[in-house]
């Protein structure tokens, strides 16, 4: 009886609660709950997991929190779901994207809860690299008409009987399984499944003077560690890039990185949302952080006030007025 | 106890022991007897329909494309329709803005307040001992420089830990007074126990997104589970004897509860809030992967530089913070079992106090300006650990004269034992694939839990991921066999030796609350990426609770069969084989068992190294926004969850009856 009057109750007060609607809640202002704390402004942003993306919101978590005094949290997601974050407003700003045209056009275009923040001033290039040792000994492997006759070299237990082409973490853009297939290369993608995993790959790889052809991109600090070399693919057109997913046989794009702000926060935000529009560097900046994070083991923070310091020319111009 | 009487009393049994052993022996041969009749009659049918290789495509049904579609449905009407409106949207702010309340408070008590009154609480719940594990641990945890991230996922634990409890204390009572529900909701719950963390994630990011509430009520689903058995089983296992006097005194059900069941279940609910609370403290720390925060949030970070100085800089505070959280509970637990409750009368003025010397610190912290844990009193260990990290991988790695680098380890391993395994299962006729885990579930168990078993096989093959699964299966088993050969034979040792136990106590203490994640970037370094990394992953984690498991079923083996087998003179090594062993059967297959749903669990996060099969699904899907490929990914986990844990766990429940 008692049990039945309780569900009774709790079916009411849920009826009531939909019927009164007492006001809708807005799944698309969800502002993270350690955000905006004892009266501090807070910026919540993005950090993708590749090492050029920490430096990027390093240096502007450090310039937000000493010289405008923001408090800056940070978040580390994906890159798609970070445009559904972003929509989201679960974080300000992405300060640096790959180039995701349907997101592009579902958030910026369609929806409009996100803005574009502009350039980010580097440029981005994809590819697929082997080592400049194994490029000096064979140098018409930098032609992708070459890599079949090589495929032996790339051998390793994870591919089997084909080449191994190292692939990186499931969030990147790639179209390398297309590209084998379509291509008709001799070779087996391995997902190394992150980022951390495939450094560490190459490293070994590099240090014991192993061949191996992996999927890359610039800038990256690496390749002031391991120096590699671009392999050559059929080249990109608009044509080939419009092609389904899996039809795919051209080289990847090169990019000019961008930068994206909440629709809200690019309102709203004041004086943060005008400094992230400013950060504007370039590819050997970033490369200077992002070497310091990755390779010398300084703490984001500790690279970014190295840099900030003996760079002011830099940023300076990207302070509001 | 009758297997002690036949496994010592040989010489006079023996007639009876011989029969029963046939007779044991009979069954399973009569139920192999009629799978093979069932199979000679199904099999060439099946067979000239649709072949005998992968599983065929005719069988599968594929819901990407309707996923895909109702993924889209969401994003493009989260913000106008109205079961987001006015449902999940509620329940997206409610769960944003109770641990933004949490965390206020924490931040409010300043580290000094914090520290105060963890440490008394600890004090008041668990003694002098736990509550110096606490000041010491939240001390650490500051040093470290952990403080902030350290309070976020306090805050989330708060909030998913009470949620838990009310929850699973909710459907416990009801499991626990009805029996039909009982039956309804134990194979559910023993099923949720056994799945991956990693599976639960996907669901709640396809409704809400990546943030904190997606990852608090992933963590709730995640970690209630342990609080509604126990409740149930509590309630359900009260002293017959003790509700009899009480109805016999005239009281309604509703007294009955609350004076007599619920008090006498005190013990089990505490280890329910116990295990509820590891449980959630090991999800708050995946679910940094879809948007967590807090110290998970820094291990992941941390990885992806491949830090792992800094990841363990995060990784401490979780094992430190799992160790009070376990300590205190446990010690409550204990406390209550045996203690009483007339302590009652002088119970509010310690609350009072703790409440106000609380106060007072955090007033203190307040004056003196310094309400975050001051800069200048912490350590980096980051650098240190680095350069051991890699002086290892420098000189382990490939080389070392006679026992090889553990990177050709890792190529043996994945040349010999993975790549065979995988070849030889995926090239398995679907139907024995089947066939076999049938007759397997169904020697160990009843044709249900065989039925079950043989079922989520084959969802396995009809949602399409048939040879994907397989990869992931075969890693599975080559891990569980590494694991269990270190595992058993550890805990055979530590069983005859005190001091080997007393020593190994603490490092599995601390093994077995360690975040998966922080295992994952040494493995790389040791063994490059790829499955062999995987498994060596997946076996470090697996391998404590099988050792502690081994340890606890040989010492508990009745002393009197000991004894008897001592007096016939048997050496040790005798009575390990002829007698611990045998008797500790069922805890060596609960070893097993706990050994499958543990591999599975690592095995699948190691998508993220290079594992690749389901795991790397559920990653890209993640990743990629592509929640088709994850749910289908995450959906073939929980099924090769179910089956193996069908396949491994003996009939328990017909014998408790």
């Amino acid at each position: 009886m008692a049990r039945r009057k309780l569900l009774g109750a709790l079916l009411a007060a849920g009826v009531l609660l939909t019927a009164t609607g007492c006001g809708a809640a807005d799944m698309t202002k969800q502002t993270s709950p350690y955000a905006n704390v004892s009266g501090a402004k807070t910026v919540t942003l993005s950090v993708q997991s590749w090492v050029g993306a920490e430096s990027n919101v390093a240096v502007a978590q450090y310039l937000l929190e000493h010289e405008l005094g923001y408090r800056v949290d940070t978040v580390q997601v994906d890159e798609v779901p970070a445009w559904d974050a972003l929509s989201q407003d679960r974080v300000d700003a992405i300060l640096e994207d790959w180039g995701h045209p349907d997101q592009e056009k579902r958030y910026v275009h369609d929806k409009k809860t996100i803005v574009s923040a502009g350039d980010e001033g580097v440029t981005g290039h994809i590819g697929w690299w082997v080592p400049k040792y194994l490029a000096d000994e064979h140098p018409d492997i930098l032609d992708w008409h070459n890599l079949n006759k090589y495929a032996s070299l790339f051998r390793t237990a994870e591919s089997g009987s084909k080449g191994q082409l190292l692939d990186g973490s499931p969030s990147y853009v790639t179209n390398d399984k297309a590209l084998v297939n379509n291509l008709h290369l001799d070779y087996q993608p391995v997902f190394a499944g992150s980022e951390a995993a495939q450094i560490t790959q190459i490293k070994q790889f590099a240090q014991q003077k192993k061949p191996f052809l992996t999927y890359w991109y610039m800038p990256q600090w690496l390749f002031n560690e391991v120096p590699m070399v671009e392999v050559k693919l059929p080249p990109y057109t608009d044509a080939c890039a419009a092609k389904a997913p899996a039809d795919i046989d051209c080289a990847y794009p090169t990019t000019a990185l961008q930068k994206y702000l909440n629709a809200d926060f690019a309102k709203h935000g004041g004086k943060a949302a005008q400094f992230l529009r400013n950060f504007h560097w370039t590819k050997d900046q970033q490369n200077e952080v992002s070497q310091m994070i990755a390779e010398e083991k300084l703490s984001p923070e500790a690279a970014a006030k190295k840099w900030v310091s003996e760079h002011p020319e830099v940023w300076r111009s990207w302070l509001p007025k | 106890m009758s297997a002690v009487t036949t496994a010592v009393a040989k010489p006079d049994a023996g007639a009876v022991h011989t029969a029963r052993q046939l007779l044991v022996r009979h069954r399973g041969l009569a139920k192999l007897v009629l799978l093979a009749v069932v199979a000679a009659v199904v099999v060439p049918m099946v067979n000239s329909r649709w072949g005998s290789g992968s599983w065929p495509h005719a069988l599968t049904v594929d819901p990407s494309g309707s996923l895909g579609k109702a993924s889209n449905w969401i994003i493009d009407n989260r913000d106008s329709s109205p079961v987001f409106l006015y449902f999940f949207g509620y329940v997206s702010y409610g769960v944003g803005y109770a641990v933004r309340a949490v965390y206020l408070v924490l931040l409010a008590l300043g580290w000094t307040g914090v520290t105060a009154a963890a440490t008394l609480l600890a004090w008041r719940f668990a003694g002098l001992r736990v509550a110096v594990t606490a000041l010491v641990s939240l001390a650490l945890c500051g040093a470290l420089g952990m403080w902030v991230p350290t309070m976020q996922t306090l805050a989330l634990m708060v909030v998913a830990v009470l949620a838990s409890v009310v929850v699973g204390a909710l459907l416990g009572l009801a499991g626990g007074l009805s029996d039909r529900m009982f039956r309804a909701l134990r194979p559910v719950l023993d099923t949720m126990q056994v799945l991956p963390a990693f599976a639960y994630l996907l669901p709640f990011v396809w409704i809400f997104g990546i943030g904190v509430p997606p990852a608090v009520l992933a963590t709730v689903v995640y970690a209630a589970p342990p609080m509604a058995r126990l409740t149930a089983l509590g309630l359900r296992g009260a002293d017959a004897g003790v509700l009899e006097a009480v109805t016999s005194l005239g009281a309604t059900g509703r007294q009955r509860l609350l004076t007599a069941r619920l008090p006498l279940a005190r013990k089990q609910l505490l280890l329910g809030v116990n295990q509820t609370i590891m449980m959630a403290l090991s999800m708050a720390v995946i679910a940094s992967v879809i948007g967590a925060g807090g110290l998970g949030d820094r291990v992941y970070q941390a990885l992806s530089t491949v830090d792992v100085g800094n990841a363990l800089a995060a990784g401490i505070p979780i094992v430190l913070l799992a160790v009070v959280l376990d300590r205190t509970t446990a010690a409550a637990g204990a406390r209550l079992g045996s203690a009483t409750v007339e302590r009652s009368g002088r119970g509010w003025p310690v609350w009072a106090g703790i409440a106000a010397l609380t106060a007072a610190l955090a007033l203190i912290g307040r004056l003196l300006n310094s309400a975050s844990w001051p800069g200048g009193w912490t350590v980096s260990i980051a650098a240190p650990v680095n350069s051991v990290v890699g002086w290892i991988t420098g000189h382990l790695n490939s080389g070392v004269p006679v026992i090889g680098g553990t990177a050709d380890w890792a190529a043996g391993f994945t040349t010999w034992v993975l790549d065979p395994l995988r070849g030889g299962l995926q090239g398995l006729p679907w139907w024995s694939v089947l066939l076999i885990v049938g007759a397997l579930a169904w020697l160990i168990s009843t044709w249900r839990t065989a039925l079950t078993a043989v079922l989520a096989m084959a969802a396995i093959g009809v949602l399409g991921v048939w040879s994907v699964s397989l990869d992931t299966l075969s890693q599975v088993l080559a891990a569980l066999a590494v694991t269990l050969v270190v595992g058993i034979a550890v805990g055979i040792v530590a069983a005859r030796s005190r001091r080997v136990e007393a020593l190994l106590r603490p490092v599995l203490d601390v093994f077995q609350t360690m975040p998966q994640f922080v295992y994952l970037i040494p493995v790389v370094a040791l063994f490059g990426a790829g499955r062999a990394a995987g498994a060596a992953a997946a076996v470090a984690y697996a391998v404590p609770a099988v050792v502690r498991i081994t340890t606890q079923g040989l010492q508990q083996v009745d002393p009197g069969a000991m004894e008897a087998a001592r007096s016939l003179g048997a050496t040790g090594r005798q009575q390990l084989r002829q007698v611990q062993l045998p008797l500790a059967r069922p805890a060596l297959l609960l070893a097993v068992n706990q050994g499958v749903v543990l591999v599975l669990a690592v095995v699948v996060i190691a998508g993220m190294i290079g594992g690749g099969a389901l795991g790397y699904n559920v990653v890209f899907g993640l990743a990629q926004g592509d929640l088709a490929t994850g749910l289908i990914g995450g959906t073939a986990i929980v099924c090769l969850g179910l089956m193996l844990d069908r396949v491994t766990q003996p009939a328990a429940a017909t014998k408790e009856r």
